[in-house]
C-alpha cells in the first residue's frame, strides 16, 4: 500500500471505467434517455394535447418519466461487476467501500441523471413550458436526479445477487422516491403560480445531502451481502 | 446493552425466552381484547353525527398505530441484528414483518369501510390513508425482498438493511405526504382528533390499542419460535426437542 | 500469519465443514483439497472475509478479521472463479483499474509482465475477445504486481497451458521467498513442487 497514493485516485479510478464502459455501450445512456422521451410523448398523445393541460400535469409527467428513466440504468450499477467478479475485489481493497461505492453513483448519476437535465429545455418545449417553469423544471432536476441514483442504488445493490433482480428493486425503491417527487413537482407547481419555491429546493438539497452521507453506507453493507 | 443481551444471543436461550412469555402475552391479549371489542363496540357511547358507525375506530386505529409501531420494532431489531451481528433479532426482524403487514392491511381495510358512509367513496387520497398504503408497500419491499434470496442468512441481513432504510424514510415519507395533502386539499377532513374524543370513548380505544399490541407480540413471539426452530433444525437441541414431542 | 479457528460453514442446510481449525504462517503454502461441493470454495470466501462463518473466526495478524477488515485486505490478494476482469476493458486498462483500486502504483513493467504472461499484442484489444486463458492470464498479472502478504487463489490453474502452469509456480516460489503465504484449491499436484506443502482435506458430508 502506497501512501501517496490518495483516495481521490481511487475515486477517479472507479468513476472513470464506469464512464469509459458507458461511453463504450452508448445504448447505455442513450436508451434511458430515450425512454424518458417516448414516456413524455405517451402523455399528451393518452390525455390529450389542450396546451393548458398539458402544462398543468407537465412536473407530474416529467418527473415519473424520470423515476422511471433512473430505473431502467440502475439495475447496471453493480450488475456487471457482481458477474465479472469485480465487486469483490472492490470490497478486498483497503480503502473504504463507501467511498468507491459513492464513484459509482455519481457515475451512474452522469450517465443517466445529467443528460435528463440537459435535455429539459426539449421536453420544457414538448409540454409548452414557459421559461420560468423551464427553470424550476431544471432546478429540481438538477438536485432530485443524484438523490434517485442514490436512493434507487440501494435497492440495486440489495437486490444484485438475485436472478430475477429488475422488477423487486422497482418494488423497493418506488415508494422510497415519494418525497423525492411530492416536493420536486410542488417546486414546479409553486412556480407555475410565480410564487417562490425555494423551500422545495431546500428540503431537495436537505434530503440529497442525507443521501449522500447515509446511502453509501447502506449501500456498502447491501453489497457485502449480496456477495456473500 | 451487550451484557443484558447476550445470553439471548444463543438460540435454545432466546426460544426458552419466547415459551416464557408466551403465556403472560396470550392471558393479556384475550383478556384485553374480549374487554376492549365488549366495551368498545356495545357499551362506548353512539357518536352524535356518525352513529355507530364510527365505532370501527376500535378496530382501525389500533391496526394503524400498530402497523407503525410495528414497523418501529423491526427496524430497532434490524439494527440491533446488524451492529451486535446477532441472528436471533434478524428471525425477530422475519417474525415481525408479516404480522405488521396484515396490520397495515386491517387499518387500510377498515380505513375505506369507514370512508365509504363518512366520504361516500372507498378510497379518497387522505394523507394518513396514503401514508398507510406507502407503509404496506415498504413492508411488502423487506417481505419479498426476504423471499427472494435462497440462502436465507443473507436474506435475514439484506431485509434487515432495508428495514432500516425504510424506517428512516418514514418519517420523511410520513411529513411529505402529510404536507402535500394540505398543499391539494386546502381543507382535510380530519376523522380522528384527540383532543376532542370524550373519555368514555377514549378509555375503550385504549384497551383496543393494548390487546392489539398484545396480539402483535403474541403472533410474533409463535413466529420467532418457528423461525428458531427452522433455522437450527440441526443442532442437537431441536433435535431432543422434538423427539420429547 | 493467518489462523483459522473452529470454523463452520452451512449451507443451504448441509454442514459444509465443522470445527474447522488450521494455521498458515509467513513461507508457507497450503492446499485445500476435497471433492466438487466439498466447501473449498466456501472456505476461501469465509478466510477472505466476503462470507461470515456460521461459527468460529479468521484471525489475521492477532486481530479478527471482522473486527478490522480494511487491515487484512490491505495483505490480501483475492482471485476467485469470478476473476474480476472486465470483458470490455483491454488487459493494459484492467490491469490499470486493478491497480489503482488497490492502492498500488501503477508500475512501468506492465507491458513487460503482459508480454511474459504471453499476451505481446493482445495488450489493448477488448478482454472479451481472447480465450479463457489469456483472460486468466491478464487477472493472474496481478501476481507480479503485489506486495500483498496474503493469496488467496481459487483454482489459479484454471484453463492455463503448461507453461502458463509452470510460471504461476515460478510466481508462487518467489512469494513464499519472501515471505508471503498462499492459501489456494487446486486438483494439480503440487507436492514435487513445493515441499513445505500444508494440505487441508474437505470431505464431502451428506
Amino acid at each position: 500500500m502506497n501512501a501517496s497514493h490518495s483516495y481521490w485516485q481511487l475515486f477517479y479510478a472507479v468513476y472513470s471505467k464506469d464512464l469509459t464502459l458507458a461511453f463504450r455501450q452508448r445504448a447505455e445512456i442513450v436508451n434511458p434517455l430515450l425512454f424518458f422521451l417516448i414516456v413524455i410523448t405517451l402523455f399528451p398523445l393518452a390525455i390529450g394535447p389542450e396546451p393548458a393541460l398539458l402544462a398543468r400535469m407537465a412536473p407530474g409527467i416529467i418527473w415519473v418519466a424520470a423515476l422511471l428513466s433512473t430505473m431502467l440504468g440502475l439495475d447496471k450499477v453493480f450488475r456487471d461487476d457482481f458477474n465479472d467478479g469485480s465487486l469483490e475485489q472492490l470490497i478486498a481493497s483497503a480503502y473504504p467501500l463507501p467511498l468507491t461505492v459513492l464513484a459509482k453513483v455519481l457515475a451512474h448519476w452522469t450517465i443517466t441523471g445529467l443528460p435528463m437535465v440537459l435535455m429539459a429545455p426539449v421536453f420544457a418545449l414538448l409540454m409548452n413550458l414557459d421559461t420560468q417553469l423551464l427553470t424550476a423544471t431544471l432546478l429540481t432536476l438538477l438536485i432530485g436526479t443524484p438523490l434517485l441514483s442514490f436512493i434507487g442504488a440501494i435497492g440495486a445493490a440489495l437486490t444484485v445477487g438475485l436472478q430475477k433482480g429488475g422488477i423487486l428493486m422497482s418494488l423497493l425503491v418506488l415508494p422510497l422516491y415519494i418525497p423525492v417527487l411530492i416536493f420536486a413537482t410542488s417546486a414546479i407547481d409553486t412556480s407555475s403560480m410565480s410564487l417562490a419555491y425555494g423551500g422545495q429546493l431546500a428540503i431537495l438539497g436537505a434530503m440529497l445531502a442525507v443521501a449522500a452521507v447515509m446511502a453509501p453506507l447502506a449501500i456498502s453493507s447491501a453489497l457485502k451481502v449480496s456477495v456473500s | 446493552m451487550w451484557k443484558w443481551l447476550h445470553p439471548y444471543a444463543k438460540a435454545e436461550r432466546a426460544y426458552q425466552l419466547c415459551n416464557t412469555l408466551l403465556p403472560y402475552f396470550t392471558v393479556f391479549t384475550v383478556v384485553s381484547l374480549v374487554v376492549g371489542w365488549i366495551w368498545g363496540l356495545a357499551y362506548a357511547p353512539a357518536d352524535y353525527q356518525q352513529k355507530d358507525s364510527y365505532r370501527i375506530i376500535f378496530i382501525h386505529v389500533p391496526s394503524a398505530i400498530l402497523s407503525m409501531g410495528a414497523y418501529s420494532s423491526m427496524a430497532i431489531a434490524a439494527i440491533v441484528a446488524l451492529v451486535w451481528q446477532l441472528r436471533n433479532a434478524e428471525l425477530a426482524v422475519v417474525a415481525i414483518a408479516p404480522v405488521g403487514a396484515a396490520m397495515t392491511v386491517i387499518a387500510l381495510v377498515t380505513g375505506a369501510a369507514w370512508g365509504k358512509p363518512m366520504w361516500g367513496a372507498w378510497w379518497v387520497w387522505d394523507a394518513r390513508l396514503t401514508s398507510e398504503l406507502i407503509l404496506l408497500f415498504l413492508y411488502l419491499g423487506v417481505l419479498s425482498l426476504y423471499h427472494a434470496f435462497e440462502d436465507k442468512k443473507s436474506a435475514g441481513r439484506a431485509a434487515c438493511i432495508l428495514a432500516i432504510v425504510g424506517v428512516i424514510n418514514l418519517p420523511i415519507i410520513h411529513f411529505s405526504v402529510e404536507w402535500w395533502n394540505t398543499l391539494h386539499q386546502g381543507a382535510t377532513i380530519t376523522k380522528f382528533d384527540t383532543s376532542a374524543i370524550d373519555p368514555s370513548m377514549l378509555w375503550p380505544l385504549f384497551v383496543n390499542i393494548a390487546a392489539f399490541a398484545g396480539f402483535v407480540g403474541v403472533v410474533t413471539l409463535i413466529r420467532l419460535k418457528n423461525e428458531i426452530l427452522q433455522r437450527e433444525k440441526h443442532r442437537p437441541w431441536v433435535r431432543d426437542l422434538v423427539s420429547r414431542g | 500469519m493467518l489462523e483459522i479457528k473452529s470454523v463452520t460453514c452451512v449451507k443451504q442446510e448441509r454442514c459444509l465443514f465443522e470445527s474447522l481449525s488450521f494455521a498458515l504462517d509467513a513461507g508457507q503454502i497450503m492446499q485445500v483439497e476435497g471433492p466438487n461441493g466439498a466447501g473449498k470454495t466456501s472456505l476461501l470466501r469465509i478466510i477472505a472475509g466476503f462470507a461470515n462463518a456460521d461459527e468460529g473466526e479468521v484471525i489475521f495478524q492477532g486481530h479478527s478479521i471482522t473486527q478490522c477488515y480494511d487491515d487484512f485486505a490491505a495483505e490480501l490478494l483475492f482471485i476467485g472463479h469470478k476473476t474480476g476482469v472486465n470483458g470490455q476493458l483491454t488487459a493494459y486498462e484492467n490491469v490499470c483499474y486493478w491497480l489503482d483500486v488497490h492502492g498500488y502504483e501503477r508500475a512501468t513493467n506492465i507491458y513487460d509482465i503482459l508480454a511474459k504472461l504471453g499476451l505481446v499484442g493482445l495488450e489493448d484489444v477488448p478482454v472479451r475477445t481472447l480465450s479463457a486463458g489469456q483472460q486468466r492470464r491478464v487477472a493472474l498479472a496481478r501476481l507480479w504486481l503485489n506486495n500483498a502478504k496474503v493469496w488467496i487463489l481459487d483454482e489459479p490453474f484454471t484453463a492455463l497451458d503448461k507453461r502458463g502452469v509452470v510460471m504461476l509456480q515460478q510466481q508462487f516460489a518467489q512469494q513464499l521467498s519472501r515471505g508471503g503465504a498462499i492459501l489456494l484449491t487446486t486438483h494439480q499436484d503440487l507436492t514435487a513442487h513445493f515441499s513445505a506443502l500444508k494440505k487441508v482435506v474437505l470431505e464431502y458430508r451428506h
